[in-house]
């Protein structure tokens, strides 16, 4: 939060934020959102662990067990895990490349609010007739006969935060592409920008086919289309491979971002430029590059045939070597290194074997003669929450601890991080290790429940045992930050004195403008380079200037608030409610008048003036 | 650094304890296989177990060496290495080595297993199953022996059994862990594989393999389970003939049972058939086959086989099967109708 918002009241404050274009307010606001639609995947999650606690349990009902696996899939990915990482690469990426701002912040706003309009839209569905059943896959056979509106609910919410997370990944495409500060080459970018680069160019092309599939469904669903109903010469297997066409590149949409933080971290706390930068960024970018070669592994079960399946898995396992040297790259990094045990390194070192577990089994997944034995069983439930919580929830956390001071320029309680990190790091192997016995020895995933004399009743208990460890970290974190928050200790430019990148350079949190003259890069590890040379700080590449800043707007939250309403409209046309359609019209005309406005008025922004940026320099040396 | 180390210490019995308490019941455990498919697939997964397990000793060796090695002592300021090419070429190739280990005996089995040119072939002696999933149970047909029967799917051992599966209403997968892994029952087309039951084994098992759905159907997902009979080839034989021998519905045997007749004629053969010809399409039959209901091993393939759990079965199935077909397709049972039908259909066998 900047100076000037902290003098405004409360109302102010909540407009400056429904308004802002600022990329730091809007990664603040990703972190808030995504935050809260973590904790409420979570307690999906801990429901899920109570219901399966101990065979023929009735915690939830069996319908309900349904919404709740899908929801907290669905939550996870899109609503959490996502918006979490664009907190960070909003917070960080501009900075990172010397950058005033994303290319577009106007768009950047908007990519927030579909976002959370979409978020909310699916969320509202728990009170409005029920939550969507057919699982995050939503497979069409199941999604089509599901009856009352939840999988309208899972349509409509994702395709209308989809959106967001589209403009988004293209926004900080052209922003690492055009606004790369003087000297700062694509070979002296941080891990974690490239990652970013390589992620949102996955999202650029992996996003359009769901897009599509939601579409289809939506027609299915909602208009009285048949793609997906055989009767009628429909094919549902056409969703599968839509669903899986976006839905593998989405898990390295994930992992490599979370890459990224990690190799920030490792390389920060060693004390060492990273081991292999060259390779880490041709593996970066030959995994992205394969991840969309790999779908059809999610359907070796499906019936493709054994030449498909055969060229699948040996695709997949070549995927296993650009990780490997990932592995390695870091591992080679801390050798030799000065390595400083902080919470976010704590987080960064366990990852290591976690992750490789996850990669592993990923591995077995691919061997495609034997995934008919793993294939949705509780084995595939292990292995991907070995990938996705031992490497991107680890990295979501890491990342809190290491960029919290830059965002709100106050640290985290070493102490109570952690503690945090030991009962999730317990909880997180207590859960899902098991889990892979369980999968082997016959419990097929998705299941409510299962019955006793099967042999999977110790190995469910010890699973949600996990799970409460798992909770208890989380609460402590957000005890953390709210203690930090109220105690509200400042701290400078490198709170962890060992800071490498351009972000490191100036105050925490930054001023708005972020550079008040754009940094002259020299090398990789610019910051790092000047501290070793004996500079305070970056050359600036250009005099004392203007800067020229956009304004803020509400109409990124008029165009999103009237998709939302839109959605509404046509859900419930399909009930012939009389309302329906004016709801659906009112909501269109809200979202394509604002757009209306925003291309008619012309919004120059405004300038900083050169003086008022000399005098705030001497106020501060004051 | 103490802490640490306790704790990969625990872990590492916590996994021994694991491994040596067993590998699950023989009866539904891909660790206990029980049959050629679920061999060949549990030595893959020897085989990737091996070469994985390696890679994480290597990593791991690394990993504790940094963390005892490298951690901050002083305030130097480390030697900035860009890489090491021999280094990185050494860990980009072995790699590529492991996983072409890997790599071949999968290609091969991956076709291995979907060998089905014998089920296609004119004249052929391979028996052959169709299998049909419905919302929460499995129709089992053997066409050659023009026979339908439902949920308890009954296999000779020591020979390939082929299979054609298809859904007919949304997607479920077809699983027998012990045997063999699974295969998805599309709605749009049929798939074929094919399983063999080891004898022996099968014996050690109790003959009664677990079988599960493994695609997310509905709310009673969890509860789509079947048997597996698995008998030598006589018994099958015999078991068979005494299914073609029942052309026409059986004769109640008792008073009782007769009662229940009357009432099952009345309420239920609209969808039950308890002949076991295929003369409808796969289509047309909506319920389970009730043929040799008697012989079976479960009520509804979860509850026990008792007239107890039979009655409470069939006086309200939305409790032990949520959004099953069949309830409220039928007005409300008495006890006494309850008595007669649980009789009546106890009484349906086709062996002793």
């Amino acid at each position: 939060m900047s100076t000037y918002a902290q003098k405004k009241g409360f109302g102010a404050t909540i407009w400056d934020y429904l308004t802002t274009v600022d990329h730091k307010k809007i990664a603040i606001l990703y972190l808030m959102a995504g935050g809260l639609f973590f904790i409420m995947g979570g307690l999906e999650a801990v429901f899920i662990r109570i219901q399966l606690a101990v065979p023929n349990n009735d915690f939830v009902s069996a319908g309900a067990f349904n919404e709740i696996i899908t929801m907290h899939g669905t939550t996870m990915i899109f609503l959490a895990a996502m918006p979490l990482l664009f907190a960070f690469m909003n917070a960080v990426m501009p900075l990172q490349i010397g950058a005033r701002d994303v290319a577009f912040p106007f768009v950047n706003a908007l990519g927030f609010w579909l976002f959370f309009f979409g978020g909310i839209f699916l969320n509202l569905s728990w009170f409005l007739g029920g939550a969507p059943d057919a699982g995050w896959t939503s497979y069409a056979s199941l999604a089509v006969h599901s009856k009352g509106h939840g999988i309208d609910f899972y349509v409509l919410g994702l395709q209308i935060s989809g959106l967001g997370t589209l403009i988004g990944g293209i926004n900080f495409l052209v922003t690492i592409i055009n606004m790369r500060a003087p000297g700062m080459t694509y070979m002296r970018m941080p891990l974690f920008t490239w990652t970013t680069f390589v992620a949102s160019a996955m999202i650029l092309f992996a996003f359009p086919p769901l897009t599509v599939g939601l579409t289809l469904m939506m027609f299915d669903r909602l208009f009285g289309a048949n793609f997906f109903e055989v009767a009628m010469g429909g094919n549902t297997i056409i969703w599968e491979h839509l669903f899986w066409i976006f839905g593998h590149p989405e898990v390295y949409i994930l992992i490599l971002p979370a890459f990224g933080i990690f190799s920030e971290i490792f390389s920060t706390f060693s004390r060492k430029r990273l081991f292999g930068y060259s390779s880490m960024v041709f593996a970066t970018v030959l995994i992205g590059f394969l991840g969309f070669m790999v779908w059809a592994h999610h359907m070796f079960t499906t019936g493709l045939g054994p030449v498909a399946n055969a060229i699948f898995a040996v695709a997949t396992m070549a995927i296993g070597v650009p990780t490997g040297i990932k592995i390695f790259n870091w591992l080679f990094t801390m050798w030799g290194g000065s390595v400083k045990f902080t919470t976010p390194m704590y987080y960064a070192f366990a990852f290591i074997p976690s992750f490789v577990m996850g990669g592993v089994t990923g591995v077995m997944v691919a061997t495609a003669a034997a995934d008919y034995q793993y294939h949705d069983t509780y084995f595939v439930v292990a292995h991907f929450h070995y990938v996705i919580v031992g490497g991107v929830v680890l990295a979501l956390l890491a990342g809190t601890h290491y960029w919290w001071p830059k965002m709100f320029g106050t640290m985290l309680n070493e102490t109570l991080g952690k503690i945090t990190f030991w009962l999730f790091f317990i909880g997180f192997h207590l859960t899902f290790f098991i889990q892979h016995f369980l999968g082997l020895w016959g419990m097929p995933r998705r299941v409510f429940t299962y019955l006793p004399g099967q042999g999977l009743n110790a190995g469910n208990l010890i699973s949600s045992i996990g799970a409460a460890f798992m909770s208890v970290a989380v609460l402590i974190l957000l005890f953390n930050i709210i203690m930090t928050q109220v105690k509200n200790v400042k701290v400078g430019n490198d709170p962890w004195e060992d800071g490498r990148t351009l972000e490191w350079s100036i105050p925490s949190p930054p001023p708005f403008y972020n550079f008040k003259q754009l940094p002259l890069v020299r090398g990789l590890d610019a910051y790092w380079l000047e501290k070793m040379a004996g500079k305070k700080g970056l050359t600036p590449a250009e005099p004392i200037g203007d800067i020229h800043m956009p304004n803020s707007s509400f109409i990124p939250f008029m165009i999103s608030l009237g998709l939302f309403i839109a959605a509404f409209g046509a859900m419930y046309h399909v009930d012939d409610k009389p309302w329906a359609l004016p709801v659906l019209i009112i909501g269109l005309v809200i979202t394509f008048g604002s757009m209306l406005v925003r291309s008619v008025k012309d919004d120059h922004g405004f300038h900083i003036h050169k003086e008022e940026l000399v005098q705030e320099e001497k106020g501060a040396k004051a | 650094m103490k802490r640490l180390a306790k704790w990969r210490l625990i872990s590492l019995f916590a996994i021994l304890a694991l491994v040596l308490s067993g590998c699950g019941q023989p009866y539904l455990s891909a660790l206990r296989p029980a049959g050629e498919v679920a061999d060949i697939q549990y030595d893959l997964m020897k085989l990737s177990t091996y070469i994985m397990v390696g890679v994480i000793i290597v990593v791991l060796i690394i990993f504790v060496l940094v963390f005892f090695r490298f951690r901050r002592k002083d305030d130097k300021i480390p030697k900035q290495v860009e890489g090491s090419h021999s280094l990185e070429i050494i860990w980009t190739v072995i790699p590529i080595l492991l996983l072409l280990i890997l790599a071949v005996p999968t290609v091969a089995a991956t076709f291995k297993l979907a060998d089905v040119k014998e089920m296609d072939k004119k004249n052929s002696n391979a028996l052959v199953i169709n299998v049909r999933s419905h919302l929460y149970w499995w129709d089992f047909e053997y066409p050659k022996q023009k026979i339908v029967t439902s949920q308890d799917l009954v296999v000779p051992t020591n020979e390939k059994v082929y299979f054609n599966l298809k859904s007919m209403d949304v997607k479920h997968s077809f699983w027998i862990p012990a045997v063999g892994g699974k295969l998805d029952t599309n709605t749009d087309n049929v798939n074929k594989f094919w399983l063999k039951f080891d004898d022996k084994r099968a014996n050690e098992a109790g003959n009664l393999f677990y079988g599960k759905c493994a695609e997310l159907c509905g709310p009673s997902h969890a509860l789509m389970d079947f048997k597996v009979k698995a008998i030598s080839r006589d018994k099958f034989d015999a078991w068979v003939s005494a299914m073609q021998n029942v052309k026409k519905p059986q004769k109640a045997q008792t008073d009782l049972a007769a009662q229940g007749q009357d009432i099952f004629n009345k309420s239920c053969i609209g969808c039950h058939a308890v002949t076991p010809e295929n003369k409808m399409p796969d289509t047309a039959r909506v319920a389970p086959n009730l043929t040799n209901f008697g012989d079976r091993s479960r009520i509804a393939g979860i509850l026990d086989h008792n007239k107890k759990e039979l009655k409470n079965w069939l006086k309200n199935p939305e409790t032990y099967k949520p959004g099953n077909e069949m309830s409220g397709k039928y007005e409300k049972l008495t006890e006494d109708q309850l008595n007669a039908l649980a009789e009546y259909l106890m009484g349906l066998k086709v062996q002793d």
